[in-house]
C-alpha cells in the first residue's frame, strides 16, 4: 500500500476525499441544471452569513459531535459501530424519561440528570450487539443495523401505546416540565452583552460536546484504558498476549460508544424540541460515519468535520428554500465523504501519492 | 379466519417475497464471493427510481426495467471499485451507497418530476402486468387447491417467477458449473483461485456486478410491479431484510427463499392484521415489522442454529509474499 | 544414476536443464531481492535451495510462479526462453507450487480442490468424475493416496500438502516447487513426503526444495544452491558438500554454532510442572501430561516439530491459554501454586513470568504502536507508568530512551511506528522490554526467527547474561542448533509429551531427532 507522510495521511487525504466529494456533488447539481456556484453561495450565507444560520450550524454540529465520537470510540477498538441511530433514538427515551420523572426546579439540575438518562439508554441499546460481539461472535455491523430498526419500532410502540399523552394524535410525549429548558447560546450570549444567534435552537449542549471532545481524547490517547482499546483494535491476539481482556474491551468501548449516542439526545429533545417525538434523531447517527471517517478518529478532527456537516445541514435546508435544489443534497454530499474518505481511501492516497513520490520517501 | 383471507394472505405473500427474494440472491452471490453487501437497499432503491421514472417518461415497463438494472449495476460497479479494486472497507462502501441512493433519488427525482421526490403513477404499458397461469380459470373450481393455484401462484407479474426461477438457476450455477466453483473458492479461500492462475479480481467483480442485476430486479419490481411508482424510500428496510435472510438461509440458495417467504408472510400477516389480536395478547404491528431484525438477531447470535458466513467475506484479497 | 540420464535422454540435446534463469534480479523500492541470479537445474533432479530468511529464495520462486515479473534476465524452461507474466503461463510451462501456507478452500472436497481453475469446461461432473480416476492412477504410482471426497479441512497437515502436490500433478507439472514443505510436519509425515518426491524423481519430475534445514538438504537432494542476500552464492552437487560449507556459505562466514558461556550453576526450582495437560476448544488434546522443571539460573530447552504443544504449552504458562480449551495439572513458581486455569497475562507479569512470544508481529508487538508504546506494552498497568488518572508518557519516552540505547535498536527512534523496524529490531525491542522487567522465568519462543545474524548473537548473549543472573529460562525453539547452542539441559517435545531430557554436551543431533520423531528417550 502506498505510504504517506502522516501529515498527509491525517491532513491532505480527508481534504482531497472532501474536494472530490464536492466536485461529483457539483457534476450533480449541473445535470439538473442548477448552478453549483449558486448553490454554494445560498448554503455559505445561509448557515455561516448570519448569526442565526451559524446559530443553526452549531445546533446541528453538536448532534454530530456526538454521533461522531461514538463511532470513533467503537473504531478504535477496531468495531464498525453502524448503531449510531439507534442508540440516539434510545438515548431520547432515557432523556425524555428523566425529564418526565420530576418537575424539575432547575435545569442545571436537569441536564446532570438527563445526561445520565441518555448515555444510560444508549449504553443499554449498544450493549446487546456487544455482548453478542464478545461472547458469541455475533458480527458488530450486522446487529446494530438489526438494533436500529428494532429501536425504531420500540420507539414507535412506546411513543402510539404507553407515552402518548390522552387524547393527543401525535406520537410523541408531552412537552417536557419548564425547569428542563435548557439556556439557549442567545441568552448565554445575550447575559454578556452580544446579540447572537436569535430563534436559534443552540444550547448549552454545545459546550457539553466540547467536553466530551475533550474527554474522549483524554480517553484514547491519555489513559490506560484507550491505550488497551487502542492495542486491542490494531491487534486481538497481541491484546491476549499482553493481558487485555477481548471481551471486556468489545463491551466497554461499545458501551462508551453506545453512551456518546445516547448523550446526543440532550440536544435534539431536550434541547431543541422539548418533547420526544418520531423519528427525532434524524439520521444524525448515520451521519456520524462519515464525521469520523473525515475526522480520522481524532476529537479535533471530528469536532472540525462536525461543524462542516452541521454547515452542509443548515446550508442544506438553506438551499431547499430558495433554489430548486432539495435538501437531499447534503445526502449526496455526505454518502461520497463516506465513500471518498471509508472505502476509496486507497485510490486518493495513489493519487496524491506521486507528490511525495518525487521528493523521495523516507 | 377462513380461507378467502388465507389465500389473500398468501397472495400478498408471494408478492411481498419477490423482492425480498431478489435481493437476498444478490447478496447470495456477492458474498458467496467474499464481497459483503450491505449496499443492497441503496441499489435496489436506485433502482426502483430509475425504473419508475423511466417508465413513467417511455410508458415502457420494459424500458424501465432495462433503467433500473443499469443503475443498480452502476452503484455495483462502485462498490467492486472500492472494495475489490481499490481494497477498501466494504462495510463503508456499502453504507455510502445505501445514502448515495437515498439522496440521489430524491434529488433526481424533486428536479425532474417536481412532486416531492416522486414519480409519476405508472398506468397502462408502464406498469408491469399480470401473468395467468394456464388452466389458472379451469381449475379455480377444484376445492382447496383450485383457488390456491388461481390466486396464489397465477396472477403475478413476470419479475415473480423470475424471482422464483432464479433459485433454482442460482443453486445450478452455483454448484454445479466452473464459474460457481470458482466463485465460491474465491469467497472461502482467494488464494487457492490466484495460485490457480484465475483472476480473484475478475471473478468478484463479476459476483458484484451479477448482485447489481439481481438487485435492479428487485427495484424495478418493487416500482412497476408492486407499487405503480416511485416514492420516497420506497425499499424501507427491504435492502436489510434481505440481508437478514441471507444470514438466516446460511448463504443458501433454497434456504433463501424460504427465508424470504417467511418474511414476507410476515409482512403480509402484518400489513393484513396491524394489531394481531391472539386471544390473551394483542401482538402490536410495531412488533411484526421488527420481527426479522429480532429472529436475525437471535440467529446470529447462535441460539438457534449457527450462520457460517463464507470465510474470506469481507476482506479485501492481498497476494502473499 | 540411470533414471536421470533416461529422462534426461527424452529431451532435446541441447536442453538438459528442466528450469535455467539468467540474470534474474528484481528489486522492491531500495531492497534488492534478486541480483543477477543464475540457476540451471537438471531434470530429474531434486534441487535445494537455502538461505536464511531474507536471502532472497521465496522472490525467485515467486518470480518462477508469475507472482512478480522480473526486473532483468531471463527464464528457460525445457531451452525454451518463456515470459511468465502471471501463474497461468507458470502452469502452462509446467511448473506447480507447494507454498508453505496451503492454498486450498478448507470445505471443499480434495477433488473440488484438485480441479479447482484446472476444469476440463463449463459443467463441474466430467472433470470431477475423470479427475477421479486419475486420483486414482497417481495414488497408485507415488504412494500419494488421499480420500478424493474428504472434506480438505478435516484432513491432517500431511495429507493437505498430499492435495497441494496433487493439484500440482493435475495440471501435469514437470517442475516441482516446495516452499519449506517440512515446516509443518512430523517426522513421520515428512519421511512419507521425501519417498513421494524420491518417486516422482524416478518419473522424471523435476523437483525444487527451498527449505533452511540443513539435514533435509543432504538426505534428498542432488544439488543444492546457496543463496544469501539476494545473490546466488553457490551450486553444488549435494555429495560433494557438508552441513558445515553450507552453513557458512549462507551466512557468508565462519558460524559460531556455540555460544561462549560458563557452566550453568542451578539454584532452587522457579517453575515445577506436574500433569499438564490441554484440550482445546475443539476437543483435540494438545498437551498430555507434561511434567518440567526449570532452576534459577538456567535454560531448558525444549525441542521438537513445531506443532507438537510447544505454543500451547508457552500460552498457558504465559496466560492466554486459546479461549475454550480446558487445562489441568498442576504448576507452582518458586513455590507458590500457579493457576492454570483462568488465569491472564497480566497475572502472570505480576507474578514475574516474562514473555518473549513466538510470533512477535501478531503478539509482542502491536505493529501499528510507536516504538515507545510497544515499550510497556503488557506491562502498562504497572504504578511506574501512571500518573494519576492518565498514563505517564514522559516516563515511558524516558525507558524507551534508556532500553533503546541499552540494546542498541536502531533507528533509536521512540517515535518510530514497530512495523518500520527491522526484524531484528523489533525482536531487540520485546527482548529488552521483558528483560529489563527482571522476571523470575522468562518463556521465549523462537527467539531468532526472521532476526539477522548480528541480532541473533546479541539476544543469545543477553539470555545467557540473564541466565547467569539467576533467571530461569524456558526457551522453545524448533532450531535444534540453537537448543543446542543455549540450553543447559534439552527437553524433547513430540505429541503433548516431554519424550526425555538430555544434557547438550551428551546429546547428539541425531538422537535428538529420533526423540523429536516419537522414539521413546532410551
Amino acid at each position: 500500500m502506498t505510504r504517506l507522510p502522516r501529515w498527509a495521511d491525517l491532513v491532505l487525504t480527508p481534504l482531497i476525499s472532501l474536494a472530490l466529494a464536492f466536485a461529483i456533488s457539483a457534476l450533480v447539481i449541473l445535470a439538473i441544471g442548477q448552478s453549483p456556484w449558486m448553490a454554494l453561495k445560498t448554503m455559505v450565507t445561509g448557515a455561516l452569513g448570519s448569526s442565526y444560520g451559524w446559530g443553526y450550524t452549531l445546533y446541528y454540529a453538536t448532534n454530530f459531535v456526538f454521533t461522531g465520537l461514538a463511532v470513533a470510540v467503537a473504531y478504535h477498538a477496531g468495531l464498525f459501530n453502524i448503531g449510531g441511530e439507534g442508540q440516539a433514538a434510545l438515548g431520547g427515551l432515557g432523556v425524555a424519561l428523566v425529564c418526565l420523572a420530576l418537575p424539575w426546579p432547575h435545569w442545571a439540575l436537569a441536564l446532570p440528570a438527563a445526561m445520565i438518562g441518555g448515555a444510560a439508554f444508549g449504553a443499554l441499546w449498544a450493549l446487546i450487539p456487544a455482548w453478542l460481539q464478545a461472547k458469541r461472535g455475533s458480527h458488530i455491523v450486522i446487529t446494530t443495523i438489526m438494533f436500529n430498526f428494532i429501536a425504531a419500532a420500540t420507539l414507535n410502540y412506546v411513543l402510539v401505546n404507553l407515552m402518548r399523552p390522552v387524547g393527543s394524535m401525535d406520537p410523541a410525549t408531552a412537552r417536557f416540565p419548564a425547569g428542563t429548558v435548557l439556556p439557549r447560546l442567545t441568552d448565554m450570549a445575550a447575559a454578556v452583552g452580544i446579540e447572537w444567534g436569535k430563534a436559534t435552537p443552540a444550547n448549552v449542549s454545545f459546550l457539553v460536546a466540547l467536553a466530551a471532545c475533550g474527554l474522549v481524547w483524554a480517553l484514547i490517547w491519555r489513559s490506560r484504558l484507550g491505550y488497551e482499546i487502542r492495542a486491542f483494535g490494531k491487534s486481538e491476539r497481541a491484546a491476549r498476549y499482553a493481558g487485555i481482556p477481548p471481551a471486556r474491551i468489545t463491551i466497554v468501548a461499545m458501551l462508551i460508544s453506545g453512551g456518546l449516542a445516547g448523550l446526543m439526545a440532550i440536544n435534539n429533545v431536550m434541547g431543541e424540541s422539548g418533547r420526544l417525538v418520531l423519528n427525532s434523531v434524524e439520521g444524525a447517527g448515520f451521519i456520524g460515519i462519515a464525521v469520523a471517517l473525515m475526522g480520522r478518529n481524532h476529537p479535533l478532527g471530528i469536532l472540525l468535520a462536525a461543524l462542516l456537516f452541521g454547515f452542509l445541514y443548515q446550508g442544506g435546508g438553506e438551499l431547499a428554500l430558495f433554489t430548486a435544489i432539495p435538501r437531499e443534497l447534503i445526502v449526496v454530499i455526505q454518502a461520497l465523504v463516506i465513500l471518498f474518505t471509508g472505502a476509496l481511501d486507497n485510490m486518493v492516497r495513489m493519487l496524491i501519492a506521486p507528490l511525495f513520490a518525487r521528493r523521495g520517501t523516507p | 379466519m377462513d380461507y378467502a383471507t388465507v389465500l389473500q394472505i398468501l397472495d400478498s405473500a408471494m408478492r411481498l417475497t419477490a423482492p425480498l427474494l431478489l435481493a437476498c440472491l444478490a447478496g447470495l452471490w456477492s458474498e458467496r464471493a467474499g464481497v459483503f453487501d450491505i449496499g443492497l437497499e441503496g441499489k435496489m432503491l436506485i433502482a426502483a427510481f430509475a425504473a419508475a421514472a423511466v417508465a413513467a417518461v417511455t410508458g415502457s415497463v420494459w424500458v424501465g426495467l432495462a433503467a433500473g438494472i443499469g443503475a443498480s449495476l452502476a452503484l455495483a460497479a462502485v462498490h467492486a471499485l472500492a472494495s475489490i479494486t481499490f481494497r477498501g472497507n466494504q462495510l463503508i462502501s456499502g453504507v455510502a451507497i445505501n445514502f448515495l441512493a437515498s439522496g440521489l433519488t430524491v434529488l433526481l427525482g424533486q428536479s425532474w418530476f417536481g412532486l416531492g421526490g416522486r414519480t409519476p403513477s405508472l398506468e397502462g404499458a408502464a406498469r408491469a402486468a399480470p401473468i395467468t397461469l394456464p388452466g389458472a380459470e379451469g381449475v379455480r373450481g377444484v376445492p382447496v387447491i383450485g383457488p390456491l393455484y388461481a390466486d396464489v401462484l397465477s396472477g403475478h407479474t413476470p419479475l415473480v417467477y423470475l424471482a422464483l426461477a432464479l433459485v433454482p438457476a442460482t443453486w445450478w450455477v452455483l454448484f454445479r458449473t466452473r464459474f460457481g466453483l470458482r466463485l465460491r473458492a474465491v469467497g472461502e479461500n482467494p488464494a487457492s483461485v490466484d495460485t490457480a492462475g484465475v483472476s480473484v479480481v475478475r471473478l468478484r467483480w463479476a459476483a458484484v456486478l451479477i448482485a447489481g442485476v439481481l438487485c435492479g430486479l428487485a427495484g424495478a419490481y418493487l416500482a412497476t410491479g408492486l407499487s405503480a411508482g416511485f416514492v420516497k424510500e420506497m425499499t424501507a428496510g427491504r435492502g436489510y431484510i434481505a440481508l437478514a435472510a441471507l444470514i438466516f438461509a446460511n448463504w443458501r440458495p433454497w434456504r433463501a427463499l424460504g427465508a424470504t417467504f417467511l418474511f414476507g408472510l410476515m409482512e403480509a400477516v402484518a400489513n393484513r392484521f396491524p394489531s394481531l389480536d391472539l386471544g390473551p395478547v394483542t401482538v402490536p404491528s410495531m412488533f411484526m415489522t421488527a420481527l426479522p431484525y429480532i429472529l436475525t438477531v437471535i440467529i446470529l447470535a447462535g441460539f438457534i442454529g449457527r450462520a457460517t458466513p463464507p470465510r474470506a467475506g469481507g476482506e479485501p484479497y492481498v497476494k502473499e509474499r | 544414476m540411470g533414471l536421470t540420464a533416461t529422462a534426461a535422454a527424452g529431451a532435446p540435446a541441447a536442453a538438459p536443464f528442466a528450469i535455467e534463469l539468467r540474470g534474474i534480479s528484481k528489486a522492491f523500492g531500495p531492497v534488492q531481492a534478486n541480483r543477477d541470479i543464475a540457476l540451471a537445474v537438471p531434470r530429474g533432479t531434486i534441487h535445494g535451495i537455502v538461505g536464511e530468511n531474507g536471502a532472497g529464495k521465496s522472490t525467485l520462486m515467486s518470480i518462477l510462479y508469475g507472482f512478480y515479473r522480473p526486473d532483468a534476465g531471463t527464464i528457460l524452461i525445457d531451452g525454451r526462453a518463456v515470459a511468465i507474466r502471471d501463474s497461468q503461463a507458470a502452469i502452462r510451462a509446467g511448473i506447480g507450487m507447494v507454498f508453505q501456507h496451503f492454498k486450498l478452500v478448507p470445505n471443499f472436497t480434495v477433488l473440488e480442490n484438485v480441479i479447482l481453475g484446472a476444469e476440463d469446461g463449463a459443467l463441474l461432473a466430467p472433470s470431477l468424475s475423470r479427475a477421479r480416476s486419475e486420483l486414482r492412477r497417481l495414488a497408485a504410482e507415488y504412494r500419494l493416496d488421499v480420500d478424493p471426497d474428504a472434506v480438505v479441512g478435516d484432513l491432517s497437515v500431511g495429507h493437505q500438502q498430499r492435495v497441494e502436490i496433487l493439484k500440482a500433478l493435475h495440471r501435469h507439472a514437470r517442475v516441482l516447487i516446495l516452499d519449506e514443505p517440512t515446516g509443518v510436519l512430523t517426522p513421520a509425515e515428512a519421511d512419507h513426503l521425501f519417498r513421494i518426491l524420491r518417486g516422482l524423481r524416478e518419473q522424471g519430475t523435476t523437483v525444487v526444495l527451498i527449505t533452511h534445514k540443513l539435514r533435509e538438504i543432504m538426505e534428498i537432494t542432488d544439488n543444492v544452491s546457496v543463496m544469501r542476500r539476494g545473490e546466488m552464492v553457490a551450486t553444488r552437487p549435494t555429495a560433494a558438500t557438508t552441513p558445515e560449507s553450507l552453513a557458512e556459505l549462507m551466512v557468508g562466514r565462519k558460524v559460531l554454532l556455540r555460544v561462549d558461556k560458563a557452566p550453568a550453576r542451578p539454584g532452587p526450582p522457579v517453575l515445577e510442572l506436574s500433569g499438564l495437560r490441554m484440550v482445546d476448544a475443539d476437543g483435540v488434546e494438545r498437551l498430555r501430561g507434561i511434567d518440567l522443571t526449570v532452576r534459577a539460573g538456567e535454560i531448558l530447552g525444549v525441542a521438537g516439530v513445531s506443532g507438537n504443544g510447544q505454543t500451547q504449552l508457552m500460552e498457558i504458562l504465559g496466560g492466554y491459554a486459546e479461549p475454550g480449551a480446558t487445562v489441568t495439572g498442576r504448576a507452582a513458581l518458586k513455590g507458590a501454586a500457579l493457576p492454570l486455569a483462568g488465569a491472564d497475562a497480566a497475572q502472570r507479569r505480576r507474578a514475574g513470568i516474562g514473555n518473549i512470544p513466538e510470533d512477535r508481529q501478531a503478539e509482542g508487538l502491536v505493529m501499528d504502536f510507536a516504538a515507545w508504546e510497544n515499550m510497556v506494552f503488557g506491562h502498562h498497568r504497572d504504578p511506574e507508568y501512571q500518573s494519576g488518572p492518565v498514563m505517564d508518557h514522559a516516563a515511558i519516552r524516558a525507558r524507551t530512551a534508556r532500553l533503546m540505547a541499552q540494546f542498541d535498536v536502531r533507528p533509536p527512534l521512540g517515535d518510530l511506528a514497530a512495523r518500520n523496524f527491522s526484524g531484528g529490531n523489533q525482536q531487540k525491542i520485546v527482548v529488552a522490554r521483558e528483560i529489563e522487567e527482571n522476571p523470575a522465568l522468562l518463556l521465549v519462543g523462537q527467539p531468532t526467527r526472521g532476526v539477522d545474524i548480528g541480532a541473533i548473537e546479541f539476544i543469545h548473549r543477553r539470555l545467557i547474561e540473564l541466565r547467569d543472573a539467576g533467571c530461569a529460562i524456558l526457551l522453545v525453539s524448533v532450531e535444534l542448533d540453537e537448543i543446542m547452542a543455549l540450553s543447559d539441559r534439552i527437553a524433547v517435545m513430540f505429541d503433548g509429551r516431554i519424550m526425555g531430557e538430555r544434557m547438550p554436551d551428551a546429546a547428539t543431533a541425531g538422537e535428538l531427532g529420533l526423540m523429536m520423531a516419537g522414539a521413546a528417550a532410551s
